[in-house]
């Protein structure tokens, strides 16, 4: 009999808050800009320095965690995380130990038509390392020859989100992922950019036969920087862990990097021998206390979330996939669609719209540019009252984004408004039909199809702008 | 009461390279410290809530605001090596 073997995942997601300042000191935020120039003796981890936690990072955490529906602790405390390692200039990194201050969580993911809850076990706030760079054999880590500190993103507020090991499948966990990614983004609370290190995923990976409750031993896997390669690795992980338990071998304990030129996972062989931490309350600084109505202060505060809007648009009648899309669509792109419904465009048609041809259309610009909800709201209106055929309107709309004119003045200068007057068309159904003598007869005859024949000769002679439906309906009555 | 203490653990995770004749030194020294914990552990601290902080203050923040951060020439002048723009140090793992 063979073993069906279940994935269990975890993912463990650091995100960089863009505070003005660091956690714990003045300095400056920044990404990239000259090394080593947003230091001072707090984030360098000078003796004597002392340590003030940043008031906006805190409020943030409590927004993050409460976005993800947790229970904001009503006192949390800092420790300190002993580990030795370059780019942590103290030894220790000021993190958060079994008072975090959110716990308990969870996050809806949808991939294809089932929904399943995911749950957050804890997000708690500590502070970015500096950031190394491995010189030497192409920069990568394991055949360096030096390394390079650079200080500037040491201090700068982090929340790592961890979640149950709830996830069953690569493509859930990238979902999860992107999904956070974006609640994240719409909190306004971080950059949350994935390719500048702004947020960053970290995967714990084990298999076990399908049915059995026992956790299989966990591999961490890191080093993905993208959602692309956070699927990847994890599936080449299972794949890897799979085939060693068949072959009769154990899953070894162990951190695992990503090579994304190799699709593979290797073993870390840090020179760090013991991941004992010896958390212990950060003296510096002073347990945190947050207060019933600061909490709901804050909850009052929180944008409409993806999932709120995505139940909202389905109430409006937009199809679920299309909600789905447009509830983690860009808010640019979102403005426009609530414009448009607020003008009056059928929120069914204006969301199909906004999250098909314009997101495409707007992704295949040099330029970036943007149709506002008025604009589009003719556009639709445009193609209901039959002037423009859906594909023109396509090519209008391409044409709006480039040009910034409203659809109207594209329409026409294209020449491809559909002549809807029934008065213009009932002549050029009239001459055809004064033409074909012979066509009229036969179709009289019972001949179904020449119908057809006479709808192409009404768009031929105007030269395809009518509205075929039109010409159809008009053709049938006068032969009827 | 003794307190079992793996000594050359503790001096592995603090990376000192300690002689065997520093490990017993310190093996004894860290044994009176712990066992003067244990002693307080054996206090009834039933009903009472863990104090994370001696002082009875909680929430001292400060607002998110820049201020200066050092120059980089007289932060790198205190680094062992440097190349004028980061601090230079040996490779962070084995090959």
């Amino acid at each position: 009999m063979t073993t069906v073997w279940e994935p269990v995942i975890g993912i463990e997601v650091h995100v960089e808050l863009s505070t003005q300042s660091k956690m714990f000191c003045g300095c400056e935020v920044t990404f990239g800009g000259e090394a080593n120039t947003k230091v001072c003796p707090t984030c360098l981890g000078l003796p004597g320095a002392l340590p003030v936690a940043n008031s906006v990072a805190m409020d943030w955490i409590v927004r993050i965690g409460l976005a993800l529906q947790c229970q904001v602790s009503e006192r949390s405390v800092f420790h300190r995380k002993n580990y030795f390692y370059a780019d942590l200039p103290k030894n220790y990194q000021v993190s958060q130990f079994d008072l975090p201050v959110c716990r308990n969580g969870w996050l809806d993911v949808t991939v294809g038509d089932e929904t399943r809850r995911i749950g957050i076990e804890r997000a708690h706030m500590e502070e970015d390392t500096g950031k190394s760079l491995h010189q030497g054999n192409g920069g990568r880590i394991h055949t360096a020859t030096s390394t390079l500190l650079d200080f500037n993103r040491s201090g700068v507020p982090l929340v790592e989100i961890v979640s149950r090991p709830d996830l069953r499948s690569a493509t859930e966990a990238r979902a999860y992922a992107q999904d956070l990614r974006n609640l994240v983004a719409e909190l306004g609370v971080s950059d949350a950019r994935m390719e500048a290190g702004s947020i960053r995923f970290d995967a714990n990976v084990s298999v076990r036969p399908v049915g059995t409750e026992a956790l299989g031993t966990k591999v961490e896997i890191k080093n993905m920087n993208s959602f692309r390669s956070l699927e990847r690795a994890i599936a080449s992980e299972i794949d890897r862990q799979v085939a060693l338990l068949e072959g009769g071998q154990k899953v070894r304990q162990e951190t695992r990097h990503w090579d994304e030129g190799a699709g593979a996972t290797h073993s870390m062989r840090s020179k760090e021998e013991s991941s004992d931490y010896r958390y212990f309350a950060e003296p510096d600084l002073l347990p945190l206390v947050f207060a019933a109505d600061q909490v709901e202060a804050l909850r009052a505060g929180l944008p409409e979330l993806p999932a709120e809007r995505r139940s909202r648009l389905e109430g409006l009648g937009v199809a679920p996939h299309t909600a789905r899309a447009l509830a983690q669509a860009e808010p640019e792109l979102r403005r426009t669609f609530e414009e448009a419904v607020a003008l009056g465009a059928p929120p069914a048609a204006a969301a199909n719209w906004v999250a098909g041809e314009l997101t495409a259309a707007t992704r295949r610009l040099e330029t970036p540019a943007m149709v506002d909800g008025r604009s589009l709201f003719r556009l639709i209106e445009m193609t209901e009252d039959g002037r423009l055929s859906s594909s023109a309107a396509k090519e209008v709309l391409v044409e709006m984004l480039r040009s910034g004119d409203e659809a109207e003045a594209v329409a026409t200068r294209l020449d491809l408004i559909q002549i809807s007057d029934t008065s213009a068309l009932e002549a050029a159904v009239s001459e055809v039909l004064d033409s074909q003598l012979e066509a009229v007869e036969r179709y009289r005859s019972g001949e179904q199809k020449v119908l057809g024949f006479l709808v192409g000769l009404v768009m031929k002679s105007t030269g395809g702008k009518a509205d075929p439906k039109l010409v159809n309906q008009i053709l049938r009555q006068r032969l009827g | 009461m003794p307190v079992d203490i793996d000594i050359a653990y503790v001096a592995r995770l603090a990376r000192l390279g300690l002689s065997a004749e520093e490990l017993a030194f310190y093996r004894d020294q860290l044994g009176v410290i712990l066992e003067h914990a244990a002693k307080v552990q054996e206090v009834d601290t039933e009903g009472f809530e863990a104090t994370a902080h001696p002082l009875g203050i909680v929430n001292q923040f400060r607002p998110d605001e820049i201020r200066p951060s050092l120059d980089r020439g007289e932060v790198l002048a205190a680094a062992p090596a440097t190349d004028g723009v980061y601090f230079v140090v040996p490779p962070a793992l084995e090959g």
